[in-house]
């Protein structure tokens, strides 16, 4: 028994130093070293500026002013409307506004909820909205679910192939660009299966954005 | 349904057995004590922790003493994360390793999150980049996460050593097996697994939280820490607690669909190489494959249920408009709560990986998934652990099972039962029996206990709520799921089902309710404590008996048929044990498309 005992907070206090300090600060370090740009995050800088990172998704919406000028807040999240520039990140469930990056979250809808209902519906006629006068014959049957189902981190990077080129129309047309440029970035940033036939393709919504910046002058 | 996802389901089975296959070779190895390829890396510092820690390993232990000295270290360690966890913010300054200054969470909230973390279960209340500074991620919940897998392994290997021990009472020694477990076979893994995720695009890195402004003129803070480091064990060991709140499904933990699979793969190699280490120490390697065989069927339909449910999509998507087949440049499906990287198939493979064992990780939200998709994680709690299981969990719960099987197995052809050339007595019988009925027994019970006390609905998330404010299934199934997760040690959740509630990052003014936190505690511990010392006093029980060579009459346990009864014994128990309380909850959502 007593033996046992001093085993025991002998065996923690050495355990935890070798496995709570030695192993993961030896993993830091040589990731610092191998791995830098990964390591930390896969931080995108445009003109010196953080603008984000490249795998986690950002909110493409401008804040809503007020009649006195100022950014519309419920809840202390800034409310937000598409900017038709850019491409759109898929739904969030996030607190504190979408893709909140500080505090991932599920959106925890259930599949047989008339709350799931309600907000698919909203999310549909919303894509609509957004997309139809640049693309004509948009229905509902058409509208692909990854741009109406929430991520389940609330910061997926990526949109499906068939989301982005629904939405290429209007940011072609928005842009003052041909289609087909577009469609080529998309293309260029469309990431393929894992070892070709895990996951599904997905396009990168930050970098495509970037990228159209950098081709049409830049952030405004 | 597309073919790249069957296919994705069916390669991870090959790619599996594989690499499973020479590793439990490697292990059976590391526990006859013989000389391994890493011997000349690992002797040095394993005599070193040895002569630290003040143990011979050549002292045996009878089940008694292993079980003793497994207890304390585990109280030592419960006691030490307690401390770390409630001492986070001890100097009220934000430094290096608490770079936001977050406070503690609440002692009820902390109560339930080391009891968690000790008992490899992992259930997490708290969501990491809001509420654990760094530090405590890496000496509290790191280190916990190599413990509990490493307590698990030995368990098993103790119980193999009891089957095949011949007329003695020792089961080894619990410090050089624990000492072996984690130099020879978690260090290793742990450190290539750290590696290559980073490789891939996890994070690592102390790091305060960034401050990225978008090109639409919005500000957006991103969380960092060391990530890849937790994330590689948390994987290895089943544990399952993720780093961020998100855990799995978090593009810093889990970037890409080739990191999904490794994550998977990590997940179920120590658990599937474990049972072909149980056929080599046996002396008899189609042991191990006649188990092997009954597990990876069992996965196998799990899985292919799974993908079938979430491609078809949810009734509540079905009826808002939305068209959920397959189309040109979409995988349709019900992508609720799913990453786009990891699509229907990544998704739902990865929830079975993670359920069957007690690993309890999540790339998607269960409680989105559909009636029928989200019974499957409900049916692979229900058979407790026991298809591949938790590291060593798994094992020894199935060891428990082939001894039940053996039983009836006799009983039907009318003999004495012998399994291994051992004579199984009443005692044994009534000890497994125990060691199977103990979890659904706690599973059932807190379950009972929360969903008819006022207390217990409070955890209920309010979108699991219907218009009317009544609750519903999916208030039913949160609720059951939450006590079936943390008895099984999985961790797992329909994370609506709530136990704190804080409202700004850091703590300050946040409160945990008692009741969620302390059934959920005392759940994992009396679940995860109990079948121990039930399969270690069955490896006790066993390790004195003589062996009698197989006769005539003896029943095999090498071959098909004894597969199938085994099947038959696992699905009988579970599916009587459970399928009322189920019925109530996923499969009335799977059977109607009607909303709540």
């Amino acid at each position: 028994m007593r033996r046992d005992i001093v085993t025991s907070i002998i065996g923690i206090v050495v355990f935890t130093i070798l496995l709570g300090l030695v192993y993961p600060l030896v993993i830091t370090g040589v990731s610092q070293v191998a791995f830098p740009g990964n390591a930390n995050g896969q931080q995108i800088k445009v003109n010196g500026k953080l603008v984000g990172s490249k795998i986690i998704g950002q909110n493409f919406g401008t804040p809503v002013l007020e009649k006195n000028g100022k950014p519309k807040e419920v809840k202390g999240a800034v409310v937000t409307e598409a900017d038709p520039r850019y491409f759109q990140s898929r739904p969030s469930a996030t607190e504190g506004g979408a893709n909140n990056a500080a505090a991932s979250t599920f959106s925890n809808k259930g599949p047989n909820s008339t709350k799931t209902e309600e907000a698919d519906a909203e999310n549909i006629k919303a894509y609509i909205e957004l997309n139809k006068p640049y693309d004509p014959g948009l229905t509902a049957a058409q509208v692909p679910v990854d741009a109406v189902n929430t991520s389940a981190s609330g910061l997926d990077p990526e949109i499906s192939e068939a989301n982005a080129r629904i939405q290429a129309n209007r940011v072609a047309a928005v842009r003052r660009l041909p289609v087909a440029t577009v469609d080529g970035l998309v293309a260029d940033y469309t990431d393929a299966r894992g070892l070709g036939f895990s996951g599904e393709p997905g396009v990168n919504v930050l970098e495509l954005n970037l990228a159209l910046d950098r081709l049409t002058g830049g952030t405004r | 349904m597309t073919l790249t996802g069957w296919l994705t389901i069916v390669l991870f089975a090959v790619i599996l057995t594989a690499l499973a296959l020479p590793l439990g070779g490697y292990m059976a190895k590391v526990y006859s004590g013989e000389r391994v390829f890493l011997s000349p890396l690992f002797a040095g510092p394993e005599r070193f922790l040895y002569r630290v820690l003040r143990v011979s390993p050549d002292r045996e232990q009878d089940w008694k003493s292993y079980a003793k000295s497994l207890l304390i270290f585990s109280l030592a360690g419960w006691l030490l994360l307690y401390v770390i966890l409630r001492t986070q913010n001890a100097f009220y300054v934000p430094h290096a390793l608490n770079p936001l200054g977050y406070h503690s969470a609440p002692w009820n909230v902390t109560f339930n999150t080391v009891s968690s973390f000790m008992t490899n279960t992992n259930w997490q209340y708290y969501s990491g980049e809001t509420t654990m500074s760094y530090l405590s991620q890496m000496i509290g919940l790191t280190v916990q996460n190599w413990l509990s897998a490493g307590v698990g392994i030995v368990v098993a290997v103790a119980l193999i050593r009891g089957i095949i021990g011949r007329s003695g009472k020792s089961l080894g020694n619990f410090w050089e097996d624990l000492v072996r477990t984690v130099l020879y076979v978690l260090t290793p893994l742990s450190v290539i697994a750290a590696i290559v995720l980073v490789s891939q695009g996890a994070l690592q890195n102390l790091s305060s939280y960034l401050t990225a402004h978008t090109v639409t003129g919005l500000t957006q803070s991103i969380a960092m820490g060391p990530t890849a480091s937790q994330e590689a064990i948390k994987m290895l060991g089943t544990n399952g607690g993720g780093f961020f709140n998100t855990n799995s499904a978090h593009p810093f933990e889990n970037p890409t669909a080739f990191t999904n699979l490794f994550e998977m793969l990590l997940v179920l190699i120590i658990p599937a190489a474990l049972i072909f280490t149980y056929g080599r120490m046996t002396g008899n390697r189609r042991q191990g494959y006649a188990i092997y065989g009954v597990v990876m069927f069992m996965f196998l339909g799990a899985a292919a249920v799974a993908y079938i449910a979430e491609a078809h999509g949810s009734p509540a998507q079905h009826a808002a408009g939305l068209h959920t087949h397959v189309i040109s440049g979409s995988g349709g499906g019900n992508m609720e709560g799913k990453e786009q990287r990891f699509g229907i198939a990544g998704s739902a493979l990865f929830d079975v990986v993670t359920t069957v064992t007690s690993c309890g990780a999540v790339n998607s939200a269960l409680e989105s998934f559909t009636g029928i998709g989200g019974a499957v994680p409900f049916a692979n709690l229900s058979a407790s652990e026991v298809i591949f299981g938790g590291v060593g969990t798994g094992l020894y719960s199935i060891l428990l099972y082939v001894l039940l099987a053996v039983f009836i197995g006799g009983l039907m052809v009318g003999r004495t039962p012998e399994w291994l050339g051992k004579k199984l007595e009443a005692r044994e019988i009534k000890l497994a029996g125990l060691g199977i009925l103990i979890t659904p027994l706690a599973a059932l019970f807190c379950t009972a206990l929360a969903t008819a006390s006022k207390s217990g609905r409070a955890s209920i998330a309010e979108v699991a709520l219907s218009k009317a404010g009544s609750n519903t299934p999916q208030g039913f199934s949160e609720t059951f799921y939450a006590y079936l997760s943390q008895a099984n040690n999985n961790g797992s959740a329909f994370a609506g089902y709530t136990g704190f509630i804080q409202p700004n990052a850091g703590n300050l003014g946040s409160h945990g309710i008692t009741f969620a936190n302390l059934l959920g505690g005392f759940d994992m511990i009396f679940a995860r404590y109990a079948p121990i010392l039930f399969a270690l006093a069955v490896a006790g029980a066993l390790a004195g008996k003589r062996v009698t060579p197989a006769g005539l009459g003896t029943m095999r346990t090498d071959n098909t048929t004894f597969s199938v009864l085994l099947i038959g014994v696992i699905v009988l128990v579970g599916a009587l044990t459970f399928f009322p309380a189920l019925l109530l909850g996923p499969i009335v959502q799977g059977l109607t498309t009607h909303l709540f």
